[in-house]
């Protein structure tokens, strides 16, 4: 039989993933699930338990579709809190469904590199150790390429003059990464769209509104689930900084003990999954003379609930305002909007204010 | 010194070595009251609302406690070795209290043996915290450890003596924060006591072997507390009558873990009840009576059954 594999979505990074996937298994066909849409929730949503957070719902979703296109493999990484725990539950659900296919968890304890190659060989990969290493580092690469451009694009695409001229180089951007295989190639890609993004021109004033945005990592990631938050942000003209990327999610297991000691003032302990770097960056910002903060999450994240009282404190500290999301498969689009455009209109006052007490 | 042990949470778990091992320092301990409306609504203030139902009644035990101690006692818990953790909203009572409650002194113990923290180093910091030597605080705390686990031994036998009973045996799959909290889980064990039920405790269970039972269940789960429960269910599976699965909103664990019980265990009748902070009494007393009601009709059917074949067997 043909073995096709597939994965659940989170943002854009299917697209390195995929191209990894693609080199390892070269035998196999790999397709990515379908773009989350209306239906991917409402799928996803059914068949989930009631109060399970909702990146599980969107996972759920995702495998359901990729199954109906015909794939057999599905792939679920975990980790962390709840997350760790989704592989067994979705495996359990599907198979209730009537689904033939085959589920690959790479769970925590497993995640060094033998356990995985070992993982990919019982798929059917024939590449050899180091070939696998060197592919790996390679799609390491390249989300860090990505994370870098995306992270100044959510900066400055607020200030755009041409409109939309940011989008178009990065979906290039994208369609040529699908097709990168060395390092060499990416090398030459990130030069070519460097020069690209830095041509772009743009007109941002040295006071403009700076808001950060702190939280959990699936609905800070995939823009679906935050009903393109960021992208309303920039429309109205705001600096958008996030730091919660799959590049600093990768580095974070060296720095979680400076994390916690740059955040002292306010936690003693690590309070599980984000939530720590949550409280930190929240600070940082802060310190930084941020206009306002952000922070969102999935309904019932625990850790993030964990972080709030910490945010709130820093909030009365630094007479810094935060505004609290929490998404769910019923969050409606509506709501986010209406409250999103009075913290604009509130933390904009502010500034005004301000200014004014200088000039007198 | 007086020092505060907020009822609920972990104290349902260590309250003999708890009290034990301060009585052992010289300590004086109060404990705060069973668990009432005042307390619940105190706690729904000082805490966030997205919080589960038994953190926010952790706040307002801890609030009721402010001003009457000088230390009240807040572990922090992430991991009891490899691949058994718990849910994070342990991690971070420690920190969500200070952060809330201004004026607040807490003593803190941490067991994180993943990172070298165990227990005992944790209760010798402590002792060494309220001013006690190393020896003394060593002792007090194998005293306790001994205390508790004598405790948590008798309770098991007792429960174990139970079984044997001919009533209609229920087991409650539950935290011991949920089912022996006044508010929460004791008026829904009452009420099954009162229509002649006999609830059975999967938390008495003993510890260690329910964790290998749950293997059975569940091989990739890491949850300490949730893999102890449902071991239970593997381990008296054939004594009992049914499962309620007691949970509180929204439990992050039990959310997973309760649906797995449903998808795999379908040998037994088994109810899923969550509670909220505004749960009403006749709903749930409605749904129990009548998953009682169901229990019975099944055993009253095997019974008939039953006496039918010894009937036969008489003829021929």
């Amino acid at each position: 039989m043909q073995k096709i594999i597939s994965f659940p979505h989170i943002g854009n990074y299917y697209v390195p993933i995929e191209t990894l996937l693609k080199l390892l298994f070269k035998d196999h066909t790999v397709i990515s699930a379908p773009k989350i849409t209306k239906r991917t929730l409402e799928l996803g949503t059914k068949y989930s338990p009631d109060f399970v957070c909702v990146p599980f719902k969107y996972n759920l979703g995702n495998y359901i579709e990729a199954l109906e296109n015909g794939a057999n493999i599905l792939i679920q990484a975990c980790g962390g809190c709840r997350y760790g725990y989704y592989a067994e539950i979705q495996e359990q659900i599907l198979k209730d469904l009537g689904y033939q296919f085959e589920f690959i968890k790479i769970t925590w304890g497993k995640f060094n590199p033998f356990e995985v190659y070992n993982l990919c060989k019982k798929i059917g990969t024939s590449l050899s150790f180091p070939k696998f290493i060197h592919y790996v580092l390679l799609t390491l690469k390249m989300i860090k390429v990505m994370d870098s451009f995306e992270s100044y694009i959510r900066e400055n695409i607020g200030f755009e003059m041409k409109k939309n001229s940011f989008e178009t180089i990065h979906k290039q951007f994208l369609n040529e990464l699908k097709h990168i295989h060395s390092f060499r190639q990416l090398n030459k890609l990130y030069i070519k769209y460097n020069q690209k993004l830095k041509k772009v021109k743009i007109n941002k004033p040295n006071n403009c509104l700076k808001i950060g945005i702190v939280g959990e990592l699936y609905s800070l990631m995939e823009p679906f689930c935050n009903f393109f938050i960021e992208k309303e942000l920039a429309e109205n003209n705001i600096q958008v900084s996030r730091f919660i990327t799959v590049t600093f999610l990768l580095k974070k297991s060296r720095i979680e003990k400076k994390i916690l000691k740059s955040a002292k003032k306010y936690l003693k302990y690590a309070i599980g999954a984000d939530g720590t770097d949550s409280v930190e960056k929240g600070q940082m910002l802060a310190e930084d003379g941020y206009d306002g903060i952000i922070h969102i999450k999935p309904f019932g994240c625990t850790p993030e609930v964990n972080a709030m009282p910490m945010l709130q404190k820093i909030s009365n500290d630094y007479k810094i305002p935060i505004l609290f999301f929490s998404f769910d498969s019923q969050t409606s689009e509506t709501g986010i909007k209406t409250r999103l455009e009075a913290f604009y209109d509130m933390i904009l006052m502010r500034k005004e204010q301000e200014r004014c007490k200088q000039l007198i | 010194m007086v020092i505060g042990l907020p009822k609920a949470m972990l104290y349902y778990r260590y309250k003999v070595l708890w009290e034990t091992f301060f009585k052992e320092l010289g300590c004086e301990i109060i404990t705060s009251a069973d668990t009432n409306r005042k307390i619940l609504e105190d706690g729904i203030k000082y805490s966030i609302d997205e919080s589960c139902l038994p953190s926010k009644i952790f706040m307002g035990h801890v609030y009721s406690l402010i001003g009457k101690c000088d230390y009240i006692l807040i572990p922090q818990v992430v991991s009891y070795g490899y691949d058994n953790d718990v849910c994070v909203k342990f991690n971070a009572f420690y920190d969500i209290a200070n952060n809330t409650f201004e004026n607040i002194n807490i003593l803190d113990y941490s067991i994180n043996v993943m990172e070298g923290e165990k227990e005992q180093k944790g209760f010798i910091k402590m002792g060494k915290r309220l001013g006690k030597s190393y020896f003394h605080s060593l002792i007090a705390y194998k005293k306790a450890k001994k205390a508790q686990a004598l405790s948590d031994q008798l309770k098991s036998q007792l429960q174990a003596d139970v079984l044997e009973s001919n009533q209609m045996k229920l087991l409650i799959v539950s935290h011991p924060y949920i089912t022996y909290d006044r508010l929460i889980g004791y008026p829904i064990t009452e009420y099954i006591k009162k229509l002649g039920g006999l609830p059975i405790y999967a938390d008495l269970i003993n510890k260690k072997e329910s964790l290998q039972r749950s293997k059975e269940i569940s091989d990739s789960l890491y949850w300490i507390y949730n893999k102890e429960l449902i071991g239970a269910i593997k381990l008296l599976e054939d004594k009992i009558d049914g499962i309620i699965l007691l949970t509180a909103f929204p439990c992050g664990p039990d959310s997973l873990v309760n649906e797995l019980i449903i998808r795999k265990s379908k040998k037994l009748p088994t109810i899923n009840i969550i509670v909220d902070e505004l749960q009403g009494e006749a709903g749930l007393q409605t749904r129990i009576e009548s998953f009682m009601d169901i229990i019975q009709e099944r055993l009253n059917q095997q019974e008939r059954l039953n006496q039918k074949e010894i009937n036969k067997k008489r003829i021929v």
